[in-house]
């Protein structure tokens, strides 16, 4: 058991366990506090309840049999996780990808980035609740603009979260005029709806005085955990996987990344919507000069077992929704990977809680919580 | 890909040598190599640390680092021995070790020492066994055996 000091009952320290069952957690993470009054003296996050064994699991399955597996990790971004695993394979194996597969997992990757953003902005509501109209009015809008996303993926794929998008050489489904054109009437209301979202969040004094100098990671100490994504490029660093080992389409897609240098939730927030407006921007674009020909350079898998990879390892890296999702692959020749590690960002920016807590009021420490975007499958694995 | 330069600078200073996307070092060295990466070299984020499992070779710790500036990832590798599994802890010098550090503890059963919270971390605290080792009996008490390396190859 996670020790837990000696509590004094009278006026001193109290133990508050917070989770597994609590809905602010995003899951089924446990924080046991230590509280002296309001203020948490000591955080000690206590996960694993969704530990599935993912990298066991993936030691026995043949590698074309994978990619629908590791979806189910980070489960409000499906393909990062999966395109991570295929840009892995392909390195290693030297599997091409023609020009339209990788544009169009571009594409999909771009689209569920904004899906998942805005969940966490529809259920950081929640989290904060109370004047922001009990919080449901934020996560009702932010779900309703996610839903014509999802519909957008039912009509691409079939599926509305698990996608199965990417194979290990391309794409699985290519994109229809149709589909483009629907592509592009969802990038083209993002400008609308942020203006919404903005209104009912970074421009309400309450949302601000809530998440305003509230968890602030220090860059320092940002580097040294080795926190990722939005939560490292709000505490002023400017890393994106996108831009620092470019993969599919983005090296030729033109986007910026957004920074903030205060590092405290209102900069994460400020940063993942303007992330959002670039998403959209790449969206456009993609679909603007989608080239031609196939999406898919191998042929038809019959026999996923005849799919062998020569013994060598390697580490490639998406930038998830959530930040750095890489993974480390050893192959030995056979058909199954000897070994391969999920490296989440989410297991990564957990790992702040115990540094910026101690200090925070209960209630900050839930904000803190809820600016991080940890979703608690990316974590356990 | 590394840069030659630092290979070269541990190579000389901390007897590593050429491994795949980086350095081995020798496992008493690992920490002062580590030391001079970040302060030295530049490599002052943190990325991962795992384990690679080698049956009776041992185990291979893996620690990754990062050069933001130069965009340059190096994969600083120590063999260790299948019976006594044991290592410094680098989560004094990279604070992102620390829970990276637990979950190799946790699935391969590696000891750190000087680690500051040696706990496990997914599988539950009264657990027996390290999942991640090769030789972790898969059979499961309802039959089901799911495959394993020597199906590689027979038909589906």
């Amino acid at each position: 058991m996670p020790e837990i000091e000696v509590v004094e009952r009278e006026f001193g320290e109290l133990a508050l366990n917070m989770g597994p069952q609590h809905p602010s957690t995003h899951g089924v993470l446990r924080l046991t506090l230590h509280l002296r009054g309001e203020t948490v003296v000591r955080a000690i996050p206590g996960i694993g309840y969704l530990h599935r064994g993912v990298e066991k699991l993936s030691e026995s399955l043949a590698y074309d049999q994978l990619a629908p597996v590791f979806e189910r990790d980070d489960y409000l971004g499906p393909t990062a996780n999966s395109l991570a695993y295929c840009l892995a394979c392909e390195r290693l194996a030297g599997i091409s990808v023609p020009p339209r597969g990788a544009w169009v997992r571009t594409l999909v990757a771009e689209l569920q980035r904004i899906s998942s953003h805005l969940v966490w902005l529809g259920t950081l509501g929640l989290d904060l609740g109370g004047a922001l109209g009990g919080g449901t009015t934020l996560y009702m809008y932010c779900f309703r603009e996610r839903e014509r996303i999802l519909d957008f993926m039912e009509t691409l794929t079939g599926t509305r979260f698990h996608t199965n998008f990417n194979l290990i050489g391309g794409a699985r489904y290519d994109l229809s005029p149709e589909a483009a054109k629907a592509a592009v009437a969802l990038a083209d209301r993002a400008d609308a709806m942020l203006s919404e979202l903005h209104a009912m969040a970074g421009d309400s004094a309450v949302f601000r005085g809530r998440t305003e100098k509230v968890g602030v990671i220090p860059r320092e100490l940002a580097l040294q955990v080795g926190v990722t994504g939005p939560v490292l490029r709000a505490s002023g660093v400017r890393f994106d996987v996108r831009r620092a080992a470019p993969y599919d389409a983005y090296p030729e897609l033109e986007f910026d990344v957004p920074t903030r240098e205060t590092g405290d939730a209102l900069a994460r927030y400020e940063v993942r919507m303007d992330e959002i407006a670039q998403s959209a921007r790449i969206v456009r674009r993609i679909v603007d000069r989608l080239p031609p020909g196939p999406v898919f350079s191998r042929k038809p898998i019959k026999n996923p077992k005849a799919t062998r990879i020569a013994a060598g390892e390697i580490h490639a890296a998406v930038e998830s929704p959530r930040g750095e999702l890489g993974v480390y692959l050893v192959a030995d020749g056979t058909a199954f990977p000897y070994r391969l590690k999920i490296n989440a960002p989410s297991f990564r920016n957990l790992q702040i809680v115990p540094h910026v807590a101690p200090g925070l009021l209960l209630a900050d420490v839930i904000a803190t919580l809820g600016s991080l975007d940890p979703v608690l499958g990316d974590v356990d694995r | 890909m590394p840069a030659a330069d630092v290979v070269q600078a541990l190579a000389t200073a901390y007897g590593a040598t050429e491994a795949p996307l980086g350095v081995a070092v020798p496992a008493d060295r690992l920490i002062e190599a580590l030391r001079a990466l970040r302060d030295r070299h530049g490599y002052r984020y943190y990325v991962l640390s795992t384990a690679v499992d080698r049956g009776d070779d041992g185990f291979e710790i893996v620690h990754l680092v990062r050069n933001l500036d130069a965009g340059d990832d190096l994969a600083v590798r120590v063999a260790l021995p299948k019976d006594v599994p044991e290592i410094d802890s680098a989560a004094p010098v990279y604070a992102g070790a620390d829970w990276q550090e637990r979950e190799v503890l946790d699935l391969f059963g590696v000891a750190f020492r000087h680690h500051p919270d040696p706990r496990r971390i997914l599988m539950p605290d009264d657990y027996e066994g390290h999942p991640l080792r090769k030789d972790f009996a898969m059979d499961t008490p309802w039959g089901y055996r799911p495959a394993t390396r020597d199906d590689a190859g027979k038909d589906a």
